[in-house]
């Protein structure tokens, strides 16, 4: 199963990612290449992540959303994880991204938290 | 149960989710939770990524060898390659410690597989490769002695 990279903005400055499928080291390029571009090249004030239809995450996946949390945080802007399932929770625990990226529960509350719907 | 099963698959990323997938379709024999299997289908990811990333060096060359036992309601899992091998086994287990911090990678890959399974050795022979074994016990396996 390969994976699917879904953009949507809302307002201008924020773009919400919603990924489906299997994150692994093989799609892994493809998340980073379309969403490095999209920061790169659009004014992305606020990225939105949202896991809930990954089916599958391992360590190559971490190190995709911490690059892009970096990306951000460079370009002044803010990251924000939503929707994360179970299985890959333990993974964010594990390696420490709960304690610096902010994770809602849900996409809509990331989004109000934001000031938008 | 007793059963046994041998893999060997190009060390390319494409395979990484074959790996996984087939590991995990062997095991499901013992009737594992959706976590259990979730974390085997997550060390087997882990230990192929690296052979591909690290033993090999991504130059799409060489294989990947793994083999899986089942004894009773204990899955043994052994993922091997014979790529450039592993100098210092120690460091390379630290959480987030990486060899390639460039290609964007989390260094949690051995942390993740020790954390998932019950046992895990590693076993490297610069220039000769390197052997991952991965043993774990399921909660509810179904124990059918024929």
């Amino acid at each position: 199963m390969s994976l699917q990279v879904h953009f949507e903005w809302k307002e201008k400055y924020i773009l919400v990612v919603r990924l489906s499928g299997e994150l692994d080291h093989h799609t892994a390029d493809q998340v980073r290449e379309q969403v490095s571009q999209a920061i790169e090249e659009k004014q992305v004030r606020h990225l939105i992540l949202n896991l809930e239809n990954l089916s599958f995450m391992d360590s190559s996946g971490l190190g995709v959303i911490l690059g892009r949390y970096k990306q951000m945080k460079q370009a002044n802007g803010e990251m924000i994880i939503c929707s994360v399932p179970p299985s890959i929770e333990r993974l964010l625990d594990m390696s420490g991204l709960y304690k610096i990226i902010r994770i809602d529960p849900s996409e809509e509350q990331a989004l109000h938290r934001l000031g938008v719907a | 149960m007793n059963n046994e099963m041998h893999l060997k698959f190009r060390a390319i990323s494409q395979n990484e989710s074959f790996a996984r997938v087939t590991v995990s379709a062997f095991v499901a024999q013992l009737d594992p939770t959706m976590d259990e299997l979730t974390e085997i289908k997550t060390a087997v990811s882990e230990a192929v990524t690296n052979a591909i990333i690290h033993g090999y060096e991504n130059k799409r060359e060489g294989y990947v060898y793994i083999s899986a036992w089942l004894d009773g309601d204990t899955v043994e899992l052994e993922i091997r390659d014979e790529g450039i091998g592993i100098s210092n086994i120690e460091e390379a287990k630290q959480p987030l410690f990486t060899t390639k911090p460039e290609l964007e990678r989390s260094g949690m890959g051995f942390t993740i597989m020790e954390n998932f399974v019950d046992e895990m050795t590693i076993e490297s022979d610069p220039n000769h490769g390197t052997v991952v074994r991965l043993k774990k016990k399921l909660s509810n396996a179904k124990a059918v002695f024929n």
